[in-house]
């Protein structure tokens, strides 16, 4: 392809934006932010267009960006977009300018911004990479900023938190590199050049069964950390706490995807049979996460370590619903992805708000503030019932498509993720009567509402949940065409089928009655006939035995 | 035809609509006002819907209004879709109508509340959500509804947020209801593996291919469902507490509409219940026992509104007795009438507190009947209803009921008779207390009155927001008009709502309108039982007389109102909540402590975090390296990847 594309040019947009900042004298701040403001709002602006411009009943890759790279190892840069990855790309684009006007860093802006747009590129890179070097890159590369992110800006523990993080990531990393380098140069067999291009070593499929379940291990084991499933989420709730607001949002909103997304991208596509073989334990784990982290999450002193957990908890839905291996399953995690990144990153926001106040995380020092925030006790209730499941908000949809995907294939898997929707009640609903109810005294009593600004942030976010609850079918219809190529590439592969209901409904279901009778009728009639005949050579061998008797 | 029913849930949205941008704006009473005529208007659609219907034959009255795609993926679709039919539209109806009735009276009841706009956002966002929840063509979308109807609950509930008890119980409700939606969620996951839909009328035609089995598992799912909603055992717990919610709110949302709810989704899926076998005598069982026990509970009751409370959970009861005995008719019926005078009861409740400064206790009540003509003349004809009084609307329909429970089991007639006495009693015992007997509130100082317990009425400074004019009565008043007009209608109704269902052929106009629908679930009486109809009636006048007779025995004489009532009974729930509280809650609460501070922080973190212990215990020298290690290779890596990236770029450009 000549020239940039415009996936190349998403990609690269905050790559400049994050050079021109470095380019600007440290002391001109509201330059500086306005050129990190300007990046972020053009990728968003991108990104946004993307959809109008995808072709919804497609399910490729879209707007494919080929350059040839290193051609003796066939990398390239290769980019493109498919429903799996478009709205993450467009969530990626929404919540980093958001996170950029909504919180302050107080100190060095020049570096915080600059590291939040290579942060941006970075994620971009990484849902849009179909090469797996170049994903592999991507993938790493937001790992450093996040990790000065948090350890230049966060509170009072941020050391140990940011190192933590990295040295958690970069342990699932390692194994992700043998895994590719291996994948990479078992599938270069015979006449098949090396290639890291995903789609052609999706269609070779060519690892040995076993040797494809070890690779697909190692990836798996990346992208756990990234996740997190338990038991390596410990880094979560640790860099969740410490890290800025921006930090915690773009943590929660986009960075955790990427493990998601790799599940998805790589662990289906690259490995299926692998992944139907291995569902049922990544399916425990998944389900192990929803049900752990709501228990962890409801008894937390911490308010934004409780949203930290939640999420261990709603990012074990995704994973249930993708390796339930239907439709609905996948459509419904990819969908999750989104509604996760919108209602959590908003929650994230609006924890912020409240520490730029108060000062403290602590729940047991916030008493009573619906009283002197009666707005922002508006917007926080949303945004919860949001989190919670609520129908007519995004979250019910996806995790509504989620279970009732998984229950159609792993009934008692989907059964105990339903009882986690149990606890996303308790520990946020208790957690809003202890912050917001009651009547507030000393320092809770004169809070100010929120400002106009912080109004201005919350409302993209807003308006999106409640778009998504009530009509996500716009998105859903991008993203289903991928989904079914990819379970159908699975069912092929993986020697699996998905039950009737899931890929036909209630036609699938009476016609599969239908052949079960006929099946049964014609299993009867066999019967019969064999009877009739078995009592016809008896009839006949009496007769015979008679006439030979005469 | 039919276009009208778009208009049905379209107006109250509207009305939440526009007071959402309203805001404070909307102002006091013009947010009352707005309300009020949105679902007024939303009535007078329902009513001409219904007209509509009434003109078709009787089997053609069932319509689909498809709206749009809602959720949709392979084979899973979810329409957002309106079905007009009979029995939607009787729910419409009743929601509609009680439902202005109670925005109407809201108006003077929530006068000079701080927050009187958001009040009526709230309603218009329930009556929304449950015209969606009857209105709906399947199971998804009335689950939409169903939760939606939870959340103005538990906002509702928790609408004086204040108050602590207030926060906790509206919580309390939400999450109780959870555990009940927990057993819908997973209903609709079943029918959509062994039917592959989620639109009534295509379950019902897809379920002779699904098991028995799975048709007992999804009934009594649904029914798990149903118990949370409509406050049954062993989910019943929440109700009681959701008194804290204004008066109307207990009027509208926890007595007359969203609690009858389950009972509505039972007769919703009644061609489901009619394959189930055994689980409707599940049903039945959980409805007879469920009366008894919260009729029990009830006559311990020393709140006003508790009482009523307890009261709404028996009368549910009898609805699920209703449908477990396969009489749908006679549940809707008992439904209807159950709305009219439980609805005018809370009304007349609410004025109470109104004209009595927030008190809640009867016991510091009395002789109200005097000073507030109106309330009391009301409230005794809710009450005439209730106890089962004929001619009065609760008399027609309970007697259905009991017919049907007859029919089923014995034993299970027995409990209900036995439940009619207790509620005569109860009620007896109510209205003794607060509008005969002696003037007890003039013995106490009022100061110390609500220096003992806290008011559920509102907060402490919300009083002085009200008028002048009513804070200087020291003694009660009737309330204003706006209040009190709205139940005099109710009265009416209570009065004359037994009219709809005679026990004469002729006169069986719900029957006859209804019968369409539960044509195949409806359970025929065995023969010879309609012939035992005026016997059991008039046992059942009987029991009602009893217990009113040992209420005014006990309660009229002076001095004498300390009666058998046992402490536990007057804990909360009946003493439920302490043993949910020691089952649930407490080992809940320390095995959530311990997985959260001691697993989480230690076990499995520690476990994880033992690579990088082993590395640091090599010295502690090494632990500076370390640090400075970390940030050299994130340099390194950066500056690889900044490399790789400019070298990418300069090959693109060839």
């Amino acid at each position: 392809m000549e020239g940039l594309s415009v996936l190349t040019a998403i990609v690269l947009v905050p790559v400049i934006g994050a050079a021109v900042v470095a380019l600007i004298p440290r002391s001109r701040e509201d330059v500086i932010k306005a050129v990190g403001l300007t990046a972020a709002v053009l990728v968003g602006v991108a990104a946004i267009s993307l959809v109008f411009a995808f072709d919804a009943n497609s399910s490729e890759y879209q707007f494919v960006s080929e350059a040839s790279w290193i051609e003796e190892f066939g990398v390239s840069w290769l980019l493109g977009v498919d429903g799996i990855s478009l709205f993450l790309v467009v969530l990626t684009g929404i919540l980093f300018p958001i996170a950029l006007i909504g919180t302050d860093p107080h100190r060095d802006v020049k570096a915080y911004t600059a590291w939040m747009l290579v942060l941006e590129a970075g994620c971009l890179g990484s849902f849009l990479a179909l090469d797996l070097l170049l994903f592999f890159l991507f993938f790493e590369l937001t790992l450093l900023p996040m990790y000065f992110i948090i350890g230049g800006w966060g509170y009072e523990k941020r050391v140990y938190a940011s190192l933590k993080f990295f040295l958690f990531t970069l342990f699932g990393s390692a194994f992700m590199l043998v895994g590719m380098l291996a994948l990479v140069f078992l599938s270069a067999k015979g006449s098949d050049p090396l290639t890291f291009d995903i789609r052609e070593l999706a269609e070779r499929g060519a690892l040995a069964e076993d040797t494809a379940r070890w690779v697909f291990l190692a990836f798996t084991m990346a992208f756990a950390v990234k996740v997190p499933l338990f038991p390596v989420h410990t880094w979560l709730p640790d860099a969740h706490t410490q890290a800025p607001t921006a930090g915690s949002v773009i943590l929660a909103g986009v960075l955790l995807k990427l493990g998601t997304y790799g599940l998805v991208r790589f662990g289906l596509s690259l490995f299926p049979k692998a992944a139907v073989d291995l569902a049922p334990v990544l399916l425990t784990v998944a389900v192990i996460g929803i049900i752990y982290g709501a228990v962890c999450a409801t008894m937390q002193k911490d308010l934004k370590r409780l949203v930290a957990y939640s999420s261990v908890a709603h990012l074990g839905f995704i994973v249930l619903g993708t390796f339930a291996l239907t439709t609905q399953g996948l459509s419904g995690g990819v969908l999750q992805m989104v509604n996760h990144g919108l209602s959590t990153g908003a929650l994230f926001l609006l924890v912020g708000m409240i520490y730029e106040r108060r000062h403290t995380r602590e729940i047991a020092e916030l008493h009573g503030l619906q009283r002197s925030m009666p707005v922002m006790a508006v917007v926080f209730t949303v945004v919860m019932f949001s989190s919670i499941g609520l129908p007519g908000l995004n979250g019910f949809v996806g995790e509504f498509l989620i279970l009732i995907g998984t229950f159609v294939t792993r009934r008692w898997w989907a059964v105990v993720g339903t009882a986690g929707v149990i606890l996303a009640a308790l520990y946020l609903l208790w957690a809003y009567q202890r912050v917001f109810h009651g009547t507030p005294e000393g320092d809770n009593a004169k809070l100010t509402d929120m400002t106009l600004r912080e109004r201005a942030v919350m409302a993209p976010l807003l308006v999106l949940i409640v778009f998504l609850g009530i009509y996500p079918q716009p998105v859903l219809d991008r993203i289903n065409p991928s989904v079914e190529k990819l379970v159908e590439h699975v069912e092929a592969r993986g020697g699996y089928e998905q039950p009737a209901a899931a890929v036909n409904g209630a036609e699938g279901v009476r016609e599969e009655h239908e052949k079960k009778k006929a099946e049964k009728e014609e299993a009867k009639k066999e019967e019969t006939q064999r009877r009739l005949e078995e009592f016809k050579g008896a009839e006949d061998k009496a007769r015979e035995k008679a006439r030979s008797g005469e | 035809m039919a276009d009208l029913a778009y208009l049905i849930p379209a107006l109250p949205l509207a009305g939440f609509l526009a007071l959402v941008v309203l805001g404070r704006r909307a102002g006091d009473p013009g947010a009352g006002w707005l309300a009020t005529s949105a679902i007024g208007i939303s009535f007078l659609a329902t009513l001409a819907t219904f007209f509509e219907l009434l003109g078709q034959d009787a089997h053609h009255r069932e319509v689909t209004k498809p709206l749009f795609t809602w959720i949709a993926a392979g084979g899973f679709e979810v329409k957002a879709a309106l079905l007009v039919d009979q029995l939607s539209v009787t729910m419409a109806l009743f929601v509609t109508g009680v439902g202005t009735l109670i925005h109407l009276y809201s108006v003077g009841y929530m006068k000079g509340d701080e927050n009187f706009p958001r009040f009526f956002v709230y309603l218009n966002l329930f009556a929304f959500s449950m015209l969606v929840l009857v209105l709906s063509d399947s199971f998804l979308f009335t689950f939409l509804g169903w939760e939606g109807v939870g959340a103005c609950s538990y906002l509702l509930i928790s609408f004086w947020f204040e108050r602590d008890t207030a926060a906790t119980a509206g919580k309390k409700a939400f999450v109780v209801n959870r555990v009940g939606d927990f057993g819908f969620m997973i209903a609709m996951f079943l029918l959509f593996s062994t039917v592959g839909t989620l639109t009534y009328k295509e379950v019902f035609e897809g379920l002779e291919g699904v098991s028995h089995a799975a048709i007992v598992a999804i009934a009594l799912l649904l029914f798990l469902g149903a118990t949370g909603k409509s406050a049954q055992l062993p989910l019943f717990v929440w109700l009681p507490d959701a008194m804290e919610g204004p008066s109307p709110v207990s009027a509208l949302i926890h007595a007359a509409t969203m609690v009858t709810a389950g009972v509505y989704l039972m007769a919703r899926v009644s061609p489901l219940l009619a394959e189930a076998g055994g689980a409707l005598t599940v049903v039945a069982v959980v409805g007879a026992v469920t009366a008894l026990v919260a009729a029990v509970i009830a006559c311990a009751q020393d709140d006003i509104k508790r009482v009523l409370a307890y009261s709404t959970i028996s009368q549910l009861g009898y609805m699920f007795l209703a449908v477990g005995s396969g009489a749908y008719i006679a549940a809707v019926f008992h439904m209807v009438t159950h709305a009219f005078f439980k609805a005018l009861l809370f009304l007349g409740a609410g004025s109470v507190m109104h004209g009595m400064n927030d008190e809640l206790n009867m016991k510091r009540m009395g002789a109200l009947r005097r000073w507030m003509p109106v309330t009391g003349a009301t409230f005794i004809v809710g009450w005439l209803a209730i106890a089962g009084v004929p001619p009065f609307s609760g008399f027609w329909s309970k007697d259905d009921v009991l017919l049907a429970a007859y029919d089923k089991s014995p034993v299970l007639w027995a409990i209900g008779l036995f439940t009619a006495l207790l509620t005569a009693y109860y009620m007896g015992r109510q209205v003794f207390l607060v509008f005969f007997g002696e003037e007890r509130w003039r013995r106490e100082e009022r100061g110390g009155v609500h220096g003992n317990e806290p008011s559920r009425g509102r907060p402490e400074e919300r009083s002085e927001a009200e008028p002048p004019a009513e804070g200087e009565h020291s003694e009660p008043h009737e309330s204003p008009r706006l209040m009190t007009a709205p139940m005099v209608v109710l009265a009416v109704l209570a009065l004359f709502g037994g009219l709809l269902n005679l026990p004469f052929e002729k006169l069986k106009f719900l029957e006859h309108w209804l019968e369409p629908v539960f044509e195949e679930a409806e359970h025929k009486l065995a023969p010879g039982v309609e012939d035992l109809r005026l016997v059991l009636a008039l046992l059942a006048i009987a029991a009602g007389v009893a217990g009113i007779a040992i209420a005014y025995a006990i309660f009229m004489r002076a001095g004498r109102i300390a009666a058998f009532e046992p402490a536990v009974m007057k804990r909360g729930s009946g003493g439920f909540d302490d043993l949910y509280s020691f089952l649930v809650e407490r080992p809940g609460r320390a095995i959530a402590n311990f997985t959260a501070f001691v697993f989480d922080a230690r076990v499995v973190d520690g476990i994880v975090n033992g690579a990088a212990s082993v590395v640091r215990m090599g010295g502690s020298q090494l632990r500076k390296v370390q640090t400075g290690y970390v940030r050299n290779y994130a340099l390194g890596v950066t500056f690889g990847a900044a490399l790789l990236l400019g070298y990418a770029l300069l090959r693109m450009g060839s």
